[in-house]
């Protein structure tokens, strides 16, 4: 099967076809959908979409690394993470399930 | 933040969209990523990140508890990586984010 990359081009199409909007304000609203997530997410707050997933902010603390190539070791300096956790229904979705949540 | 303050937020800054149009906005990205996750499909948001999925061979695992064996069955993980931008805006010292506009502004006036 032919995999492809879905892309911001396919999001604001996607928008497009279904709500009445023109294709400018349909990316318009995209592209502020995306920076509002971010924005929210660069400040450490957590960003949850029911039946999609969770954005979440992890916190690492130092610890020692190694160089794969070299093998010398390397301290690996503190920093903040984002991590995604599905939710259920996306599991099953791609699983090809069909979940009660998700009527239409 | 969850869903119903992200489409408040947009609904405010777009006086003229009712709000039931931001949800269905908000829902049809999201609806979008999940059908071509479900297709096997990747989805690339530059800035943001990349959401793809893995595949689970089955395998034979064990209670814990018991340590009864049980068949778990083949499956597909969505799997999602941060993107670089949004790796350096995390990772940004508070200073250097506030040095940002003002440091085009002092190129200016100089």
């Amino acid at each position: 099967m032919s995999s492809r990359t879905i892309t911001r081009a396919d999001l604001y199409e996607a928008v497009y076809a279904r709500v009445g909007l023109s294709r400018t304000e349909s990316a318009a609203l995209v592209e502020l959908i995306i920076k509002e997530i971010c924005d929210a997410l660069a400040t450490g707050e957590t960003v949850k979409l029911s039946s999609f997933g969770s954005f979440i902010i992890r916190s690492k603390t130092e610890r020692m690394g190694r160089n794969p190539k070299t093998g010398v070791e390397a301290p690996i300096t503190p920093r903040r993470v984002m991590v995604f956790k599905p939710s259920n229904v996306l599991k099953a979705r791609i699983n090809g399930l069909t979940v009660e949540d998700e009527e239409e | 933040m969850i869903k119903s303050e992200l489409v408040l937020k947009i609904a405010e800054q777009n006086p003229h969209l009712y709000q039931r149009d931001v949800e269905n906005i908000v829902n049809s990205i999201l609806n979008e990523i999940t059908s071509a996750l479900a297709n096997g499909d990747r989805v690339e948001l530059r800035g943001f990140g990349a959401f793809s999925t893995k595949k689970r061979e089955p395998r034979i695992g064990r209670n814990p508890r018991t340590g009864e064996q049980v068949d778990i069955t083949g499956k597909v993980v969505p799997s999602f990586k941060q993107s670089k931008d949004m790796k350096a805006r995390l990772n940004m010292e508070p200073e250097k984010v506030q040095k940002k506009t003002p440091s085009k502004e002092r190129a200016k006036s100089a």
